[in-house]
């Protein structure tokens, strides 16, 4: 068997993955695997997928040489796949266009959605918007908070804001609040998941629809650098930008796939959101897969700079990829993630997501411990507008 | 047979429908629970449903939300309410206790550990809410091999093709989730549940237990005349946050002698 043919029929990986939900979503989930089954074969949607991606969102994202970051972090050549460019900013809109379009064949007129940084709530208006569908968000009271910025922009586009007050306020309770809407409202409803976990399908239609991030990129880099790079590198939050870029390279064995946990305060003081790094398997939301839990198997609060990658748990392909050997997955702290960011800004004039930062700082680890002539390509999942409140804050600016 | 079979046999044997009382274990302190569970007997349940506190309750609504939060806030896992069925035990024989809550607290133990754990307490049934048919593999066997009844859930939005294969691994009772929605949702039609149980038993012969939705006598004897048992939880739960200390377990044997009546007044 192949590390690319999962999952299987019933949406494992390995031990990871399944479905594991309460008896009234099974229908919904299962009518979702038919259809999505018979709409990747047809190729009218997929031609309007592809349309959309062109023209709506503006793909191919370009690949940059970023010359000035590499000099600077002295080493390995960095190269960066700019979601940050997309329609909305970030590469979340990649997956709401192919579910939209998915809801649409369906004929479902309303949709959910949950969110932590805003930016899969704000694609998710975005599409709603766009092909004329009611759109309610979830998204953590918390988070609300942090994202200001981005609750202004789903309201703008027409969406509902749904501030959610249980458990720890944010995007884990968010996504469960999400699921007992969708449990009341199954029949009317399709749920647009925003990263590549949760209960099959969603797992590997998120992913089949991030991939374009990195077919893209088996053939940008050949072009621009003359060949595929020797690392790839992408934060992992719920882990569907880090799979996008990661699959299409699983066969090419020579190139490392890294992906970045948050590291919080660090792993040793337990404030983190690093499952894969510091956690252990377990189910939660509807999967099977490493988590953050405590020894009566609670889910734990996660803490991070970064509102996108506070998760306690992670899409199943990548516990299955961490255990198969096939990526390895490092934790990037607070301050680290900061000082890359403020590092993108000022050595290539782009100001990243406080996500896409942990990536960023990961390749400045690694970079000094390569050759000059060997490539780190970093996808830069999304842009950083979003962020300046955040970092105003932690710099002790007000604005 | 399991002490749920055979509650359900002598319950018909008295033309009777059983009456299932849901409480969160842990709430609204450690040390109420086992006098809680007392209490509901006392009144007139004839089987405990008792919640394992999670974090993440995915499928409840806010009332049981908030029980969980409490619970977990005095600290209360698996293993103390494991140890409170134990306690339970000392004192009650014959009433059967079901363990209700989320497979990762269950799976973090370990499902072997745990099953053993659970029939040594005294437990007598398990519903994971997220481990369905197609996800228990091992588990409902485990469950069965330890002497523990696993019980299921069916939906108004189950199709009818995929009822046997719930039954094909479910025993002790099944139990019927009236409404789309999560727990604590209101308003109940009986009479589109009166038809869906009709299918349902066209492909399962198990006892039929129906929960959400019913709050007081009249949605219980409505209920009681259409399936085996009817379950109660978030009403109880919702008296349980309201009542003082010292009036808690007179509150809930007044609410529960109330749901008995109800649930007698549909076998006259
Ligand atoms: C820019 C950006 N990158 C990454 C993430 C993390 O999500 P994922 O791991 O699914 O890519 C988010 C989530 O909100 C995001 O906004």
């Amino acid at each position: 068997m192949k590390l690319t043919d999962l999952p299987d029929s019933h949406g494992h990986f390995g031990p990871y993955g399944g479905i594991f939900v309460a008896e009234t979503l099974m229908a919904a989930l299962e009518e979702l695997r038919v259809e999505y089954d018979k709409a990747r074969q047809d190729p009218a949607f997929m031609a309007e997928f592809e349309y959309e991606l062109k023209h709506y969102v503006g793909r191919p994202s370009p690949v940059y040489h970023a010359k000035r970051l590499s000099e600077q972090y002295g080493g390995a050549q960095i190269y960066l796949k700019r979601e940050d460019l997309n329609h909305t900013g970030a590469h979340k809109i990649n997956n709401t266009i192919g579910q939209a379009l998915l809801a649409r064949r369906m004929g479902k007129k309303r949709v959910i959605a949950e969110t932590g940084a805003g930016q899969h709530g704000v694609a998710s208006a975005t599409v709603a918007a766009r092909y004329g569908m009611e759109c309610v968000v979830y998204m953590g009271a918390e988070d609300v908070i942090r994202q200001a910025p981005n609750v202004f922009r789903m309201k703008l586009l027409g969406a509902t804001v749904v501030p959610v007050s249980s458990g720890s306020k944010t995007l884990k309770d968010a996504l469960n609040e999400a699921m007992r809407d969708w449990v009341t409202n199954v029949e009317s409803t399709f749920y647009i998941l925003g990263t590549a976990a949760g209960p099959h399908p969603y797992p590997m239609l998120v992913r089949d629809f991030q991939c374009v991030i990195g077919r893209e990129c088996l053939t940008q880099m050949p072009e621009l650098a003359g060949r595929q790079p020797d690392a790839v590198i992408a934060c992992v939050g719920g882990g569907s930008n880090a799979i996008g870029i990661f699959h299409p390279y699983i066969p090419h064995e020579k190139v490392r796939l890294i992906g970045v946990e948050a590291g919080g305060s660090g792993i040793a003081s337990g404030k983190h959101a690093a499952p894969l790094s510091a956690g252990s398997p377990g189910v939660l939301h509807g999967f099977r897969s490493y988590l953050m839990q405590d020894e009566n198997g609670q889910i734990i609060e996660t803490h991070s700079v970064s509102a996108g990658l506070d998760y306690p748990g992670v899409g199943p392909e990548h516990s299955w990829l961490k255990d198969a050997g096939r990526a390895e997955y490092v934790a990037i702290n607070d301050d680290e993630a900061m000082a890359a960011f403020h590092d993108l800004c000022r050595f290539e004039g782009i100001i990243p997501a406080l996500e896409s930062s942990h990536a960023v700082a990961q390749a400045k680890k690694l970079a000094p411990t390569l050759k000059k002539d060997q490539i780190i390509l970093v996808n830069l999942s999304g842009r950083g507008d979003k962020d300046i409140n955040t970092v105003a804050k932690v710099s002790g600016i007000t604005l | 047979m399991s002490r749920i079979g055979q509650t359900f046999i002598a319950l018909k044997a008295h033309n009777k429908k059983a009456l299932i009382t849901f409480i969160t274990a842990g709430d609204p302190g450690k040390g109420l629970t086992v006098p809680l569970m007392h209490a509901l007997v006392e009144a007139g349940a004839d089987i405990i449903e008792l919640g394992v506190p999670f974090s993440d309750p995915m499928a409840d609504g806010p009332v049981i939300q908030r029980a969980s939060e409490r619970a977990l806030a005095n600290k209360v896992g698996l293993k103390d309410v494991l140890a409170m069925t134990a306690d339970f035990r000392k004192n009650n024989t014959t009433t059967p206790v079901v363990l209700m809550g989320y497979a990762n607290p269950v799976e973090r133990m370990g499902y072997q550990t745990f099953a053993q754990a659970a029939k040594a307490a005294g437990v007598d049934g398990v519903l994971t809410v997220d481990i369905p048919p197609e996800e228990s593999h091992g588990v409902a066997d485990v469950f069965k091999a330890a002497g523990l009844d696993p019980i299921f859930l069916l939906s108004p939005t189950t199709p009818e093709s995929r009822v046997e294969q719930v039954a094909a691994v479910a025993s002790g009772f099944m139990y019927y989730v009236s409404l789309k929605g999560v727990t604590g949702s209101a308003a109940l039609d009986t009479d589109e549940v009166s038809r869906k149980i009709a299918t349902i038993r066209r492909h399962c012969d198990l006892p039929m237990g129906v929960g959400f939705g019913i709050r007081d006598a009249a949605t219980a004897e409505a209920v009681a005349r259409i399936a085996d048992a009817v379950v109660v939880g978030s009403r109880i739960v919702n008296e349980i946050e309201n009542a003082s200390e010292n009036e808690l377990i007179g509150r809930v044997k007044a609410l529960v002698q109330d749901l008995r009546r109800g649930v007698d007044a549909a076998s006259k």
